[in-house]
This record gives structure tokens, sequence and C-alpha cells, in this order.
């Protein structure tokens, strides 16, 4: 008696732990980035416009891009990304602190991010005990022409990546 | 089947007694439930945040009906729809934003008044846990229902709260592009949030409230001297009814005697709330919100609702990881404390020698907290007095078992 009870019990008890899962699943799954939000994928910024010292603001997956044209005085840095011989400085523009947008201050040639006063500067460097953990992160870009496209990995890139210079 | 009276009129009295047991049950939730005659005013805060809650429910529902959950439509929906176009939506908008920020006022003092008295131990400890729980869930209430305007402030708040789940080095990114089921803050996120805010939420809010209830049942509400009260002698004094009898009883029932109390102090708290509603509605309302959510631009100087300043000024002064952890840590360390108080005693923290300075001093902190997280990061002598004011709240929780276990036992 008790064992077909048990049985009944475990039958019941598998069942529904099973069927729990598989909502559980389906619930996680729901809350995932949509195929149409992670396909929006690359834009294509034309360095053409860039003015030297003067950092540009593009849009890539949502997220705020910094293109910064270095000038002749402002130091070089592995992490530069070097076309037809200008060196510029691109980064995600969010603060690897809690993901604000940190503003060029033209003065100081440094980015200051106001919600916890984390600095970076030109090379997208965080400078020493402020609250950002990490330089700028730097996205994924292929260099095409006078153009960079974001969103494909090319070797400039995966150079950059295996030197681990990116984030 | 239960004994009926055949003969009972249908929806009688006895009719209704003899199906729902209707008499049993306001007795044993109101004219015989039992509360302390030795109390004061701060024992009306849980009848004012019932009330509070009730009135953030009403105007919600207004509210409801004309805003829009979409990235396009939000900010349009609120600040021209609701505000310009509906009948009294300003009201309602008013209403919704005074009562938020006023539940989290009453929940503190509700909260400190719990631990001046120790209330939180020798059998009330649950009581304890499940209002944490309560404040945790304001909390969520609060934070989703701040991202429903769609406002800069709700964008960069939304996007800063969110990114805290990527716990520091760990870089959990993963996770937060789970959260928002975007690289950013977005549709995906806003529809999310909106239904937590008037869906998921307030269930599991009702719930954990009628839960909250059912923990004072037994260990009964505290008196302002920690007294054990002998309920049962003193609810059978009551019950005689003699006048000499109730002097005597140390209880009241909480309807109709209590609630009475209750609701003159309420009177004094919706004038302060109204007054704010019709005259300075501007304290619930950030100005940085009535610009439309901007992914390309942060404000200036981003900072949350008052009520979350001082938790969000333990994250600021230290360095990414330190920072998220202090920040957990300060986060839950409340719901520790029946266990990190060894002290027997159940008594007011004037009775209680050193934990009345420990209890000033966690007060005092938490103010000064709340302030300098107003702050923007850059004052030197600020951002030092909040490292300091941080690193206190820990020294604070870390010297409590300690300076409790030595305590004088005051009564057997």
């Amino acid at each position: 008696m008790s064992t077909r009870r048990d049985f009944m019990g475990m039958a019941l008890g598998g069942f529904t732990a099973a069927g729990a899962i598989g909502g559980l699943y389906a619930a996680k799954r729901t809350w995932d980035p949509l195929p149409s939000v992670k396909a929006a994928g690359s834009t294509v910024i034309d360095l053409s416009e860039a003015i030297e010292g003067e950092p540009m603001t593009e849009k890539w997956r949502g997220k705020p891009i910094f293109v910064l044209k270095k000038t002749a005085e402002m130091p070089a840095h592995d992490r530069d990304v070097v076309v037809d011989g200008a060196r510029y400085h691109v980064s995600i523009a969010l603060c690897t602190h809690l993901g604000c947008i940190p503003a060029y201050k033209k003065a100081d040639q440094t980015f200051f991010c106001a919600c916890h006063g984390g600095v970076f500067d030109t090379s997208g460097t965080n400078l020493p005990g402020l609250p950002p953990p990490s330089p700028l992160e730097i996205p994924p870009f292929k260099i095409e022409g006078n153009t960079l496209v974001l969103g494909s990995e090319g070797p400039e890139y995966l150079e950059m990546k295996k030197n681990n210079l990116v984030v | 089947m239960a004994k009926i009276d055949e003969k009972a009129f249908p929806f009688s009295k006895q009719w209704l007694d003899d199906r729902l047991a209707l008499t049993t049950v306001m007795k044993v939730l109101n004219t015989e439930y039992w509360i302390p005659k030795n109390i004061n005013f701060l024992w009306a805060m849980g009848m004012i945040l019932a009330a509070t809650f009730g009135i953030l429910l009403i105007s919600g529902i207004f509210l409801l009906m004309y805003y829009v959950p979409t990235v396009e439509g939000a900010f349009d929906s609120v600040n021209y729809t609701i505000m310009t176009e509906v009948g009294y939506g300003w009201l309602w908008r008013h209403i919704h934003g005074i009562g938020a920020s006023l539940v989290f006022l009453i929940i503190y003092i509700h909260m400190f008044t719990g631990i001046y008295y120790g209330s939180y131990k020798r059998g009330r400890e649950m009581i304890w846990i499940s209002g944490m729980l309560l404040f945790v869930l304001f909390s969520a209430e609060a934070f989703s229902g701040y991202m429903l305007p769609w406002g800069q402030m709700s964008y960069w708040a939304g996007m800063v709260i969110t990114n805290l789940f990527s716990g520091g080095s760990l870089e959990a990114y993963g996770l937060v592009e789970w959260i928002r089921g975007d690289y950013v803050p977005g549709q995906a996120f806003l529809g999310r949030f909106f239904m937590l805010h008037v869906l998921l939420l307030p269930l599991v809010i009702i719930g954990a409230i009628v839960f909250h209830f059912a923990t004072l049942r037994l260990p009964h509400v505290n008196n302002q001297d920690g007294e054990e009260v002998d309920f049962e002698e003193s609810a059978r004094l009551w019950k005689e009814g003699t006048v000499e009898s109730r002097k005597k009883s140390e209880v009241i029932p909480f309807s109709p005697v209590f609630l009475s109390k209750d609701i003159f102090v309420m009177g004094v708290y919706f004038i302060l709330f109204f007054y704010l509603v019709f005259y300075n509605f501007n304290f619930a309302m950030d100005p940085v919100n009535f610009d439309p959510a901007d992914g390309l631009k942060t404000p200036a100087h981003i900072y949350p609702e008052w009520y979350f300043l001082w938790s969000y000024e333990i994250l600021r002064p230290f360095s990414k990881d330190l920072g998220l952890i202090a920040f957990a840590i300060a986060q839950v360390i409340f719901f520790a404390l029946p266990f990190l108080d060894r002290s027997p005693n159940v008594a007011p923290a004037s009775k209680r020698g050193l934990f009345q300075i420990w209890f000033w001093l966690m007060l005092v902190d938490i103010i000064v907290l709340t302030f300098m997280g107003k702050l923007p990061p850059t004052d030197p002598a600020f951002a030092f007095i909040g490292l300091v004011s941080a690193v206190l709240f820990f020294v604070l929780w870390a010297a409590l078992p300690f300076i409790t276990m030595f305590e004088k036992k005051i009564k057997e």
C-alpha cells in the first residue's frame, strides 16, 4: 500500500518538477534579448568627418561610442586605432564603473564621469585611485578604407584583443 | 454539514454567522485583537503605511488607464496626456509621487521605532524579517515605478542600477543584458518593469503585508517599556466591561479603540500628505526627469530618490568591487539585526546603555549618508565625510554583537 502511494507521490512530484523546470526555462527565454535586438548589429563611422582633438559621439547597439582623432601632442597608445596614419581613440562611451557617459573636458584632455567622479585619459585609460576598475572598452571594429565598421572583428581588433587591450 | 438555523432570514446576522462565522472573524481580527495601552503615536505608523499603500494603489489604478508603456509613448502619456488632458490626471500623479516618497519616510520611522524599542527579538524576529522583506519589495516597487515616465533620470537610473548586477570584476554582462532584454535599457526593459510595477510586485506586496500582520499575532505588539503583558488576564478584564476592570486592563481592542487613536495620527499625517500634494508636489518630482530619456547623454549629476541616497553613498566612496560588496551588505544587513543583537533585553534604547549610543549614531550616520549621497562627487571634503560615514556604518554593525553581549540584563 505504502509503496503504491510512494509511487504515486513520486510520479506526481516528478512530473510537477519537470513542468516547473520547463516553465522556468520558458520564463528565462522570454526575458532574453529578442533576435531583432541582437540583429541590430553594425554601425559604419566615416572617419573623414573627424576633427582633431574633438571627440565625436556615435551610436552602436544603443550605446554611445567615442571617436577621438588624436592631436600630435596627445600621447600614442597601443589601444589607438590607426587609419591612414592618423591615430584615433575609439571606445564605448560608458564608464566602466556603472555605465554613465563620461564627458570630454577639452582643457584637461580627459573624459570625466559625473556620476562617481571617474576620469579617463585620451587613450581611455582610467586614472588610478578612482572608482572605474578598467579602461573604457573598445568595441569590435573593422577598418574599411576611411571608415570604421563597428560590430565586426577586423585583424587590428583581433590583434588588440589578443594583447588584452580591448577592455 | 454544520448546524444552521433554518428560520434565519437570508443575510441576517444569524444567517451569515451560520455560513461564514462572521462574528468570530470580527472578534479575531478586530474587537478581540489586543493591543497594549502603553504605546505612543509611533505605534500608528503601521496603519499609516497600510493607508498610504491603499492610496498608492488607487491613484495607480487611475494612472494606469492612460499610461502607455512604450519608449515612444511613455514620456508623453505621463507629461502630456495625464498631466494636461486627463481631468484631474495631475491629482493622481502628484498623489502617487508624494505617496511613493512619504511611504519611505514612514517605513524608516517604523523601522527605527522597532529598533529603538527592541521590537525585533525574543519571539518577534519574524515580525522584523517580514517587515524587512516588505522594505525590499517597496524598494523594487519604487525603482520599477521610477522607470515608467521614461525621462532622463528613469533611463540613467535604470542603466546604473542594472549595471550593478554585472558584479564588478565578475563581468556578468550577460546577466545585465538578460535583465534588460537589450544591450541598453529599451522597449523590452520598459515593458518588463511596467509589468513588475503594476502587477507582480503589488501582488507580492499584498501577500507580504498579510504575512507581516500574521507574524504579529502570537508575539503581540511590543509596548513602550518592553513589558511582558499578560494578554489573557488583561483581555478578561477588558471584556468584563466595568469602568474599573477596563482601567485595570493593560490592553485595548484593535477595533475600535486602537484604530481611533490611529485615525487621529493618520489625520495629522494626511494634512502633511495633502499639503505636499497640492502645494509642494515638486518635492517628489526631479526636474531632470522632465527631459525625455536619451541614451547618448548622461545628466551632469545623477542621484537616486532621497530614500535610496544612504545606500547609494555607501557604494560611492570605494573602488568598484569593494563598493558593490559594501552596497550588497548594506542592503541585507538590517535583516540580521535580531541575531546580531545578543542582549536579551527588550527595552527602549534609553535603558540599554551603549546600545542607546549605537542607536543614535546609526540614525545620524544614515542621515549624514543621505545628505552626502545627494551632493556631486567632486568636492573632496564632502567625499571624505561620505567615506567616513560609510566606514562608520560597517563599524557600527560589526560592534553591535559585542556591545549587546556585555549589556547589563535589565530583568529576569
